[in-house]
């Protein structure tokens, strides 16, 4: 692990660096223009930040049930990434949805579900913060209700209404436009692992301290 | 779900970076009554409180007989009473209240027999359909003791049962304790009244700092014991 | 089971006693009407869906503060750990609690509902039995997250501000079916099937919430 994660760094590193060129060279989108391109950012990091929720909620149930320590300590890194990533959809999706709606936000499934899960993974900070000594169980049980609700917040939002363009745009993407969007996908998608396994590995180590001040009471 | 015997051994429990219980090892038998003495914050309301299985330990094990809370479940708890610091008692409901609520909670059978005794051992019968806030904090005490006992537990946690009670009151309590030896049960106490547990205590202890020792033997009242163990 | 019978008796017999959490909520609920009534009457005429999300939003509020202080209360005296400590599994204590939570919440919506019907001129009752089945999922979705939680946050030091950042996302869904399914009733021509697909939604929710929550409770409660 320690000697893949430097290799790791180096190959996510040099995806970023040559993701504009891919991106620079995608087919230009008539109607939305220049600001199509958020596209890649946008759609990257909003499945990244869904599937740390689903980190940090798994990882949370594994720690109530299996009373797994290492396992609350992921899911502090997953909630915490949960919530950097949603910031950025929260920032880029404006962005796009000003030039495509000509407002800068919609009441639509998908930009609402964010909201909340971003809500749900700020609260979950924020307890842990806040909460005092035995807020590591409260917390991952704010995890674990957080991803069983993203399934109920889009299907509730959705039914309420959208507009925002619904999940077929992927497989009917330009094929010229996919290769981008997938290595964009991957970059993300590598960094939210790099950025997992060293915040965890900080945790970690952070737990290790505790213990050697316990000990060295003793 | 019976035992016999509670052992510790080596629990720790921290919070964060704050030690409340470091390597804590000992054990008592049925008919024992132990005393925990230490000042406040030395770990005393933790220990009880993994005793009664409402806080899990750090590392260490805790055994009650042959078992450990996870494996004893619920059943294990109904073995267990304890009167705490804050007693569990509402202040809205009568005493009468209180303890018939209890008493169905643990599913005991004869309940107006059991609560009219337990009444009549805390010696409220006069006062048992008056709502327990109308009570002073000796009558609170005397209740939340009965409360504790209703189901007669095997172990018997008990957080400062002397507070606030007089002399009349804590004779009682002392024979109930003998009584509830006499039974069979492991009874633990935590207290600052050393007069009032010493003629009763079969073994004591000293919490420093989350450190458990034995009460060092030796001639003089529990008091002295405990001012020499502090010295 | 009886265990959550006792439990929720007992919450009745201490609430008949002080009758606080009734009588605060009530008020608080009649005071939010108010409030929002400055906001969503435009020209002494009702907004467009206005009814709805003030029974909703007034119902969640209102469901905020009796919470907390039904916690607060087993809280006082250390009661919660004594329920903890009863032999019966602890999901037992959550059902109890959660069942007088919901009670609670029914006897807020018995008068929330016929004042904004009247003093906002909605036709609430035209569809009683869809209006009561909105009325009773919505409460049991929002009592069964809102009880762990309270539950939960009893033995937290920030509990009061902790609460509302807790439960407001975590029960949108709730919220959303609640108004929407309510609104499809108001309209002049009552959108029958829409409210029905609310109800399912909101069924739906309760059921996974539920049983997350039961599932939840022992290990959460144990410190």
């Amino acid at each position: 692990m320690k000697r893949l994660f430097p290799v790791a760094l180096l190959v996510a590193i040099g995806m970023f660096a040559y993701a504009p060129f891919l991106i620079l060279d995608a087919p230009y989108e008539s109607t939305m223009g220049l600001v199509q391109k958020i596209f890649y950012f946008h759609v990257a990091t909003a499945i990244t930040m869904f599937g740390s929720a689903f980190v940090a909620g798994i990882a949370g149930a594994i720690f109530l049930f299996g009373n797994r320590p290492a396992a609350d300590r992921v899911a502090v890194g997953a909630a915490e990434l949960t919530v950097l990533f949603g910031l950025i959809v929260l920032i880029s999706g404006p962005l796009w949805a000003r030039k495509a709606w000509g407002v800068w936000w919609q009441w639509d499934a998908r930009l609402t579900s964010t909201l909340v899960m971003w809500l749900v993974f700020q609260a979950y900070l924020v307890l842990r913060r806040f909460g005092g000594p035995g807020s590591e169980k409260l917390s991952a049980a704010v995890a674990v209700f957080g991803a069983a609700l993203v399934p109920f917040v889009y299907w509730s939002v959705n039914l309420w209404r959208t507009v925002h363009p619904t999940t077929n745009v992927v497989p009917s993407l330009d094929p010229s436009m996919r290769g981008p969007f997938l290595w964009s996908v991957a970059a993300f998608l590598l960094l939210y692992v790099l950025l997992l396994g060293a915040r965890t590995a900080l945790e970690n180590r952070r737990a290790r301290l505790d213990s050697l001040y316990l000990a060295l009471e003793d | 779900m019976d035992f016999t015997s509670l052992t510790f051994t080596d629990v720790s429990r921290h919070f964060g970076r704050r030690r409340a219980l470091a390597r804590v090892s000992f054990s008592a038998e049925a008919g024992q009554v132990v005393a925990l003495l230490g000042a406040n914050g030395s770990g005393k309301s933790t220990l009880l409180s993994i005793a009664a299985t409402l806080l899990d330990a750090s590392s260490g094990t805790v055994r009650y007989g042959g078992v450990t809370a996870r494996e004893g479940g619920h059943m294990l708890r109904g073995r267990i009473g304890v009167l705490g610091h804050d007693l569990y008692i509402y202040p809205e409901l009568s005493a009468a209240e209180n303890l018939r609520f209890f008493a169905d909670l643990y599913t005991l059978d004869a309940v107006p027999d059991r609560v009219n005794a337990a009444l009549a051992r805390a010696a409220l019968q006069d006062r048992a359909d008056d709502p327990v806030s109308s009570f002073s904090r000796g009558m609170r005490q005397r209740l939340a003791v009965e409360r504790a006992l209703l189901h007669e537990p095997r172990l018997v946690l008990l957080d400062e049962p002397f507070t606030g009670l007089d002399d009349v009151s804590a004779n009682a309590l002392r024979d109930r304790l003998r009584q509830l030896r006499e039974q069979g049960a492991i009874v633990i106490v935590t207290t600052h009244e050393l007069e009032a547990i010493e003629p009763i205590v079969d073994a004591a202890y000293v919490l420093t700092g989350g450190r458990l020792d034995p009460l060092a033997d030796g001639a003089g009242s529990l008091r002295d014991r405990y001012r020499r163990a502090h010295a | 089971m009886s265990t959550a019978v006792l439990v929720v008796r007992k919450d009745l017999l201490v609430e008949t006693r002080s009758r606080e959490v009734v009588y605060t909520s009530l008020l608080f609920a009649i005071s939010c009407m108010l409030v929002f009534a400055f906001g969503l009457v435009k020209e002494g005429r009702v907004v467009a869906d206005a009814a709805a999300a003030i029974l909703w939003i007034t119902i969640a509020f209102a469901g905020t503060l009796a919470l907390g202080r039904i916690f607060d209360r087993e809280r006082q005296n250390e009661t919660m750990r004594a329920l903890l400590l009863a032999p019966a599994p602890r999901a037992a204590i959550y059902v109890g609690k959660l069942a007088g939570v919901v009670l609670l919440l029914l006897l807020v919506e018995a008068v929330v509902v016929p004042l904004v019907a009247l003093m906002f001129d909605a036709p609430l009752f035209r569809h009683a039995a869809m209006m009561l089945g909105l009325l009773l999922a919505g409460s049991l979705g929002y009592a069964a997250v809102g009880t762990l939680f309270a539950a939960m946050l009893a033995r937290s030091r920030s509990r009061a501000t902790l609460l509302p950042v807790l439960l407001y996302p975590m029960t949108v869904p709730v919220i959303i079916g609640g108004v929407r399914g309510t609104a499809a009733l108001l309209q002049p021509e009552a959108d029958l099937a829409m409210a029905r697909a609310w109800l399912v939604l909101l069924l739906c929710f309760d059921a996974l919430f539920v049983t997350l929550s039961l599932w939840i409770f022992e290990p959460v409660m144990t410190e």
